[in-house]
């Protein structure tokens, strides 16, 4: 071993090596006694920028966010034990939401796993089934292989989170340092193109039928095929759809889209689904909130559903047409072969339905509604922001009355509804793309989670401005108290303390808002004002999200807002 | 149709992938009936055979999920591919000198094998499909069994190639790397 003497390199010099000839510029990470040879190393690398968490709960969603902006792999690094355990929520978060996040874990020395010391967990058993990809390192030599094959794993075909656990001494340890050149996974291997027979199928229908939709996924926004799925639209007059995750992926101000399906979708794009006779599914998984009752979900229609996942092809709907592929080169072959078509009466039908179901029209109200604040953000920022939001009735308002017309620009915990996501993934977000404006959207439950995260913010120097609706309660579960156990309110009402002393404690700017008047204002003092500010904004305690489909029940049997709580403004 | 299934899979044999796949079945609330595992004749590589319950579309699923574990090379259900299947079977059984030649008799019979005897057992080894274990080992009890010890089955399709037949002249290496177009890579930073 070793020729050259240069070569000999320590474990934590081999990964710092190996993260920046990936092109990882940006760990958030929060250290730990067995991390400790890592740390010492960190300094040496002054080219990878180490962003200090307050918990490592908050490393994982920032690092699941970063990835999120930037699609580059999000790197969040934790010691042994609780520092381990402390990655889990965030981790099946990025698992849910096909996130490509590497989580690094400490692990106790090589001579002590197994016997229980002093902050030993098994890290690597307990995220089996959050992870695509997981190793306990227990060589320096292998060290560099590992983190290879981890990061090609997390990035490529339908990405997800990989975690590596790496003992104290294989930290410590000296090798010969080789970068490998290729990755050797035998098993591995994403299935990049669709199959021609399985493409002409699909084609063949989508230049036939009548009433097709297109229902647009974050497989879209992942593959980057947006100019694909706009000239698959434009060509064929489809009208395009997106699922909540794929929010963004088709500009929302184009005159083919009908916002987005689901339990809190607009009623028009449920009923298009509901009434369509082809649904062509992109990049999506058939998630229980997006169908409603599956087995009524689009009953007229015949489904045709790309993804580059095998295992999502009829797991929770039947397709008629399967095309297992990287959505981009899917829709390049595919637009060669459709027709123009028009579909004139069907999207006169559509904008029918838009007009019986406005969904995005603020109404006229005295009080201080959540949505009058969402779209006063999205006029202040003429849109071009990113939306953070947290989880809960705000998350769904931010989705419903903000217009997103750019890629990547909503980002939101879909599949496993995290709340405390919004704060430090808005921290990611601003990492990731620091021109950028970041809007963090969080309600006073969810806010207070993952609240120590504004000392990050801080410490960073990071522009975030942040509005916390404050209603007092928790607001979704309190809705469907209301709605669904007859307003036996229990557990969900908040004392909360000052969120603007809170701001301030921390160093942050911040206001309080209570009156419609006063928005306008504070949310252009919050643009002006250089740094991170808080707003809090002390909103109607009981006002609901709608459209709501119930559970149990099918996408257009939605409730609608009841007409006594105001007229619709239009 | 709930029926039996046949699951043959080649993993690279690596920590802890046993534990992934035991992991995803236990997760779609499949009972694995058995799960034998072994090297083949290429080094680094093994072999795993699990036999389930449940109905052909749910075992389609849960091959497709298995098939994603980044270890598993090819994973085939070849419970229609008219396998021939295997089991081995270790039994102690009790024989006093009364009920000694009634045993060896069952035991021609079924073409098993004793390999060890001792003044009240015999220890006798049988090979065949889950069935005709099965039935052995129910002429047996009668006998009174004292420990009993099962492989779990094996199994491999007739004929020719099958599902998970190596061209041993192709390298294993597969992985095809996802190349960024000049349009894709100049896309902003959002």
């Amino acid at each position: 071993m070793g020729n050259s003497q240069d070569n000999m390199k320590t474990g934590a010099e081999i990964l710092c090596e190996c993260l920046l000839k990936e092109g990882v510029e940006v760990v958030f990470g929060f250290p730990g006694g067995v991390l400790l040879p890592l740390y010492d190393t960190f300094p040496k690398y002054p080219q990878l920028r180490h962003i200090l968490v307050r918990h490592e709960q908050g490393a994982s969603h920032a690092a699941d966010a970063y990835a999120r902006v930037t699609g580059k792999v999000g790197v969040c690094l934790a010691t042994s034990g609780p520092g381990a355990t402390n990655l889990v929520t965030g981790i099946a978060n990025a698992y849910l939401d096909s996130v490509p996040v590497l989580a690094i874990t400490g692990q106790v020395p090589t001579f002590f796993i197994g016997k229980d010391a002093f902050q030993e967990v098994d890290i690597t058993g307990i995220t089996i089934p959050i992870t695509k990809y997981n190793h306990l390192v227990l060589d320096t030599t292998e060290l560099a292989e590992y983190i290879r094959e981890a990061i090609h794993v997390a990035q490529t075909g339908r990405p997800g989170p990989v975690l590596l656990d790496i003992p104290r001494d294989v930290l410590q340890t000296k090798t010969d340092f080789i970068f490998p050149e290729k990755v050797d996974l035998p098993g591995y291997k994403p299935k990049l193109f669709g199959h021609p027979s399985q493409i002409k199928k699909a084609t063949d229908l989508i230049n036939t039928v009548e009433r097709p939709v297109i229902i647009a996924g974050r497989g879209v926004n992942i593959s980057r095929a947006f100019a694909e799925l706009k000239e698959l639209a434009e060509k064929s007059q489809i009208p395009v759809v997106t699922t909540f995750l794929g929010i963004g992926c088709f500009p929302e101000s184009h005159v083919l889209s009908y916002g987005w399906l689901g339990m809190h979708g607009m009623g028009y794009a449920n009923k298009a689904i509901h009434h369509s006779d082809l649904v062509i599914a992109i990049g999506m998984r058939f998630d229980d909130r997006a169908t409603g009752v599956v087995s009524a979900f689009a009953p007229h229609a015949q489904i045709v559903h790309i993804d580059i996942d095998a295992a999502e092809i009829g797991k929770n709907m039947n397709a008629d047409v399967p095309i297992v592929g990287d959505i981009k080169n899917v829709l390049q072959v595919m637009n060669k072969q459709i027709t123009k078509r028009e579909h004139v009466s069907w999207l006169s039908q559509l904008d029918e339905w838009r007009t019986m179901h406005p969904a995005t029209e603020v109404r006229d109200h005295e009080g201080l509604l959540p949505q009058y604040i969402i779209r006063q953000i999205h006029e202040v920022t003429k849109g071009d922001t990113i939306i953070v939001t947290d989880v809960g009735q705000q998350q769904m308002w931010a989705a419903q009355y903000f217009y997103y017309d750019k890629p990547n620009s909503f980002v939101s915990s879909g599949g496993l509804g995290t709340m405390g996501f919004g704060l430090p993934a808005s921290i990611g977000a601003k990492v990731g793309a620091p021109h950028e404006t970041v809007w963090c959207i969080c309600g006073d439950g969810g806010f207070q989670m993952t609240v120590q995260e504004l000392a990050t913010m801080v410490q960073e120097n990071l522009d975030i401005k942040i509005a916390v609706m404050n209603n007092g309660w928790l607001g979704m579960v309190r809705q469907w108290q209301e709605l669904i156990y007859n307003k036996r309110y229990f557990g969900t009402q908040l004392y909360n303390p000052d969120f603007v002393k809170i701001a301030e404690a921390y160093g942050i700017k911040g206001v309080r808002v209570s009156k419609k008047i006063d928005v306008r204002p504070a949310l252009e003092k919050a643009m002006d004002h250089k740094g991170p500010f808080l707003i809090e904004f002390v909103v109607e305690p009981e006002e609901n999200v709608y459209p709501f489909v119930p559970p149990g029940k099918t996408l257009v049997e939605f409730l609608e807002m009841p007409s006594p709580m105001g007229s619709l403004k239009k | 149709m709930t029926r039996k299934h046949i699951l043959v899979a080649l993993v690279q044999d690596k920590p802890g992938v046993l534990n992934r796949i035991a992991s995803t079945l236990r997760r779609r609330n499949f009972n694995i009936e058995s799960i034998a595992v072994g090297h083949i004749e290429i080094p680094f590589l093994s072999r795993m055979t699990i036999t389930l319950e449940g109905d052909d579309a749910k075992v389609e699923q849960v091959r497709k999920q298995l098939d994603r574990v980044v270890e598993v090379i090819r994973i085939s259900d070849i419970t229609y591919e008219n396998p021939v299947e295997r089991e081995m079977a270790m039994i102690k059984v009790k024989a006093s000198a009364s009920t000694r030649s009634e045993i060896i008799q069952i035991v021609d019979i079924f073409r098993a094998n004793i390999v060890d005897v001792s003044p009240d057992s015999l220890i006798i080894v049988a090979v065949g499909n889950q069935e005709k274990v099965e039935t052995f080992i129910e002429l047996l009890r009668g006998f009174g069994i004292r420990e009993l010890s099962r492989t779990g089955t094996i199994a491999l399709p007739r004929g020719g190639a099958g599902p998970l037949t190596i061209d041993e002249s192709k390298p294993l290496r597969h992985v095809v790397e996802h190349v960024l177009t000049e349009e894709e890579e100049n896309l902003p930073n959002w």
